[in-house]
This record gives C-alpha cells, sequence and structure tokens, in this order.
C-alpha cells in the first residue's frame, strides 16, 4: 500500500484521511513522531471544528470506561468520535504499556470510531507533545467529538485544559478528605466534576466535599491565579459577567454498565457537557479560550524550538566543561545560564 | 531516550478467542515495555475483528497473540485474512503459547514470522520482535 509514502498522498491529504483510516493511521504515526510538519500546515484550516473533551483525573478513577461510555452515547446521536487515550511512558527504559482499550473493547468494529493510544514519552502535564497535533488530525478526518484521556493526573497535570474545550475531572469514591478538595491543581481546571463509581457507600461524601469547594470561592477569584500558577497563561476564564458565570456542575456517574442503558448519569453528563459548549458559544468564552490556548501553544513552541536552536550551539566541549564546574561546586547552575545566554546573543 | 522524535516501536499484545489466561501475555507485555516499546494491550476475549481493527488505528508494527486454547489453527488465518483484506500487509504477526510442533509449518506457510513455545526466553523474544520490526518500511 502506498500509504507509506504520505508526500503521496499530500495534495488531497484533508480527503484521504478522510476516507482511508489506514492513512489516517499511518499519519498520526508520523505526527507523533514530529515528522508531519507539512501534513499539519496543510490540514490546519480545516481544524476547529470538533467538539474537543478533556477527561483527566487520578488513576483509577474510571477515566477510561467513561469515555467508553460517552463515545457510546455520542454514537447513539450519530455523531462521530475520535478518542485519544494518553498513558505514561517509562522514565526508565522509554517503553509503555498502553491499556486504555481494554475498558473500550465494545467500540471495536464501528467505523464512527476511532481510537489512538499515545505515550508520553518524557512530558509531564497529563498529555504527550504531540496530543494537541494528533487532536487537530483527528478533527480535520471530520470526527465530530473527539475525546482526549489523560494520564492518571494527580494534581498538578492541567495541561489538557489547555487542549479541550470541556474539561471533565473524574473523581471516585476514596480519594483524601476535604483539604484535597481545596487545593491548587488538577479541581480548578474542571468545567464539570465528575463522581464516577457513584453506588459506592463513600460517594456521597465525596459529593459533598467537593460541593463544599466549589462554594467556597467563585470561580473569577480562583481563575484569576490559573495565570499565575502555571508556566504559561491558562484559558481565560474570568467571566466579565457574573450573572453570566458557568456553574462547575458534579455529576455522578457508574460508568461500567454494559449497555448505554444500563451506564448510570451518562445522559446527565452529556447534556451538561452540550450545556456548557452552548454557554462558551454564547458568553464569547469559547474564542477567548481558543485565542489564549493557540497563545499558550505558540510560547511552548517557540521556547522548544529556541531550546533546541541553542542547545545545537553549544560546543559539548565546552559544555561538559561548565557540569563538571557546577558538579564540583566552583560554578552555580544560573550562572552557567548567564553564560550560556550572553554567548547565543552575541 | 524520550526523545519524542525517536520512532519507537509499537506492538499490540492480544488474547483471541475464549481461554481467560492472560498471566502470560502481561508478562511478555511487560517484557517489551522494558525493552524501550510502546506496547498496546488489549485484554482478554477478542475477536479477530477487535484485535486486527486495533492494529490498524494504533500503526502497530507487530501484533503479538496468546493462545493457550488450542484454537490457533482456526484464529490465526482468520486474523492473517483479515490483515490482509485491511492493508496491513507490512505488519508483523508473531505467536506465543501453546503450540504443537506439528503446526508450525502451516502457520509459518500463511505468514506467522515467529512461534514463542513455552520455555521460550525473554530475551530471544525481544530480540525476534526487534527484528521483525525492523523488517517494516
Amino acid at each position: 500500500m502506498q500509504v507509506n509514502d504520505l508526500n503521496r498522498v499530500l495534495p488531497d491529504i484533508v480527503e484521504s484521511i478522510r476516507s482511508n483510516r489506514r492513512v489516517l493511521a499511518r499519519l498520526l504515526t508520523r505526527v507523533i513522531n514530529r515528522q508531519a510538519d507539512e501534513a499539519l500546515a496543510a490540514l490546519y484550516p480545516f481544524t476547529g471544528q470538533a467538539h474537543v473533551i478533556g477527561v483527566t483525573g487520578a488513576p483509577g478513577t474510571g477515566k477510561s470506561s467513561l469515555v467508553s461510555a460517552l463515545a457510546h452515547y455520542y454514537r447513539g446521536e450519530k455523531r462521530t468520535v475520535g478518542i485519544v487515550a494518553v498513558d505514561p511512558t517509562s522514565p526508565f527504559s522509554g517503553g509503555a504499556i498502553l491499556g486504555d482499550r481494554i475498558r473500550m473493547y465494545d467500540l471495536a468494529g464501528d467505523p464512527g470510531v476511532f481510537i489512538r493510544s499515545m505515550a508520553t514519552r518524557g512530558a509531564l502535564g497529563g498529555l504527550a507533545a504531540a496530543t494537541g497535533d494528533v487532536m487537530r488530525v483527528l478533527d480535520a478526518a471530520g470526527f465530530d467529538v473527539i475525546l482526549i484521556e489523560t494520564v492518571g493526573a494527580g494534581q498538578s497535570e492541567v495541561d489538557i485544559a489547555q487542549t479541550a474545550q470541556t474539561t471533565l475531572v473524574v473523581e471516585a469514591p476514596g480519594f483524601g478528605d476535604d483539604i484535597q478538595a481545596i487545593k491548587a491543581g488538577i479541581l480548578e481546571i474542571a468545567d464539570i466534576l465528575v463522581v464516577n463509581k457513584a453506588d459506592h457507600p463513600d460517594a456521597p461524601n465525596t459529593v459533598r466535599a467537593l460541593r463544599a469547594m466549589l462554594d467556597l470561592g467563585h470561580r473569577a477569584e480562583r481563575t484569576l491565579h490559573h495565570g499565575y500558577l502555571l508556566s504559561g497563561h491558562l484559558p481565560d476564564q474570568r467571566l466579565p459577567d457574573e450573572n453570566n458565570a458557568w456553574q462547575t456542575p458534579i455529576v455522578q456517574t457508574i460508568a461500567t454498565g454494559a449497555t448505554i442503558e444500563s451506564v448510570a448519569g451518562i445522559s446527565e453528563l452529556a447534556a451538561q457537557i452540550t450545556a456548557h459548549r452552548a454557554y462558551l458559544q454564547s458568553s464569547g468564552t469559547l474564542a477567548t479560550r481558543q485565542q489564549a490556548n493557540l497563545n499558550c501553544e505558540i510560547t511552548d513552541r517557540l521556547r522548544d524550538a529556541l531550546l533546541t536552536q541553542l542547545l545545537d550551539n553549544v560546543d559539548p566541549v565546552q559544555l561538559s566543561d561548565l557540569m563538571t564546574q557546577v558538579t564540583t561546586r566552583t560554578l552555580d547552575p544560573a550562572s552557567v545560564v548567564r553564560l550560556l545566554l550572553a554567548q547565543f546573543n552575541g | 531516550m524520550n526523545d519524542p522524535k525517536q520512532r519507537k516501536i509499537r506492538v499490540l499484545v492480544a488474547k483471541p478467542g475464549l481461554d481467560g489466561h492472560d498471566r502470560g501475555a502481561k508478562v511478555i507485555a511487560r517484557a517489551l515495555r522494558d525493552a524501550g516499546m510502546e506496547v498496546i494491550y488489549t485484554g482478554l476475549r477478542q475477536t479477530p475483528e477487535m484485535i486486527v481493527e486495533a492494529a490498524l488505528q494504533e500503526d502497530v508494527d507487530v501484533i503479538g497473540l496468546s493462545i493457550l486454547s488450542g484454537a490457533h489453527m482456526t484464529l490465526t488465518p482468520r486474523i492473517m485474512a483479515l490483515m490482509k483484506a485491511n492493508g496491513l500487509d507490512d505488519v508483523k504477526l508473531i505467536i506465543g503459547g501453546i503450540i504443537p510442533d506439528d503446526d508450525i509449518p502451516e502457520l509459518k506457510k500463511i505468514g506467522v514470522s515467529a512461534i514463542f513455545g513455552p520455555g521460550a526466553s525473554m530475551e530471544l523474544i525481544v530480540e525476534q520482535v526487534r527484528q521483525v520490526a525492523g523488517e517494516r518500511p
């Protein structure tokens, strides 16, 4: 099959990825390996159509099962679904076990669903560096809804909020007390909070703790901290009109039902996702968020590119010499940076 | 080691059919991970259709099947045919499990790249996966 030579399909890349899943799959590999700049540039004008939903939360809270249930729900509405599932890369071997498909087995054989697993490959924000590009390819391929599942996230893996339009933070009963709920980080990025495994006896306590957390602060204040907390600027969620503010809902689900009918809470969750989308559009937040996301992305890419360029220009012998001086404590790390920067600029 | 531009070998580890013993598949998945590969683990009771569909979407270099049920002469040709039908001619198929010696020539003939029985060493399996993955364009 000629799909190995993606350059040949480049002139009609959009048509190719829409009509041939094998071309789509091969392109995604190239995107993940960062070897598809031309194709991404060609696809970019065709992106921005899909509703991108991020699903994050601690390991074992039921993210994959929930993604599967949501995908079934959307398929019932005849909407096509692209899924990107991220699992961690081993920092030691560089290998990874990508196991999210296990919970999505019953989506197999549906041509309206495309699932791609990816490994973080060293990225620490809960996504892989190429997740945003993978999402764009699926968007250009015409999927109506794109579900992005992050790695099992703790308290600070908040990159998903810069990628998705609607972010679900999934909690499960028994994961810590109400102090956890008022800490900064992942709970703050939730557009919708999901308490999964709601049949667990401890679920009402979890819901209560989360509700108390939500009641403590209103969104305008919380989000002011975002830009401060994070390296980039998080999508601006500050709301000009308090009366028009999005109230983060808490939805209880039991995602493990075998059929859509037996999955509790999923239609309510889908309704909240739709409501959030409508809110984003009517309030103008969608545009401002997108703008902020793109600003973040360009800053990130620029940082990476500059760093690569700078490091490429450093003489490895000099670098190793400087490292030795730092190790022997004759020079401090900040001075090394100043020195290298001065050299680069001069 | 985690250079994002580095091409990683991607392997789908799957258990087709109805036997419910997946310890071996998990041990293999873990060993391949430790060898620096990205392993998509799909779990138990996969149909040939599910396996080939997953291999296509994940664009894997190698499909590894674990079969202990004795159904390998039924499942393997079916999977091979589906791979061809879906244009996965360049994806390699390997099998591990309880495979009688008498069946090996027939499996090789239909295109299985490697077959591992009980006692195959982890080093050998990792090495062979690397080798067959390297043959992919």
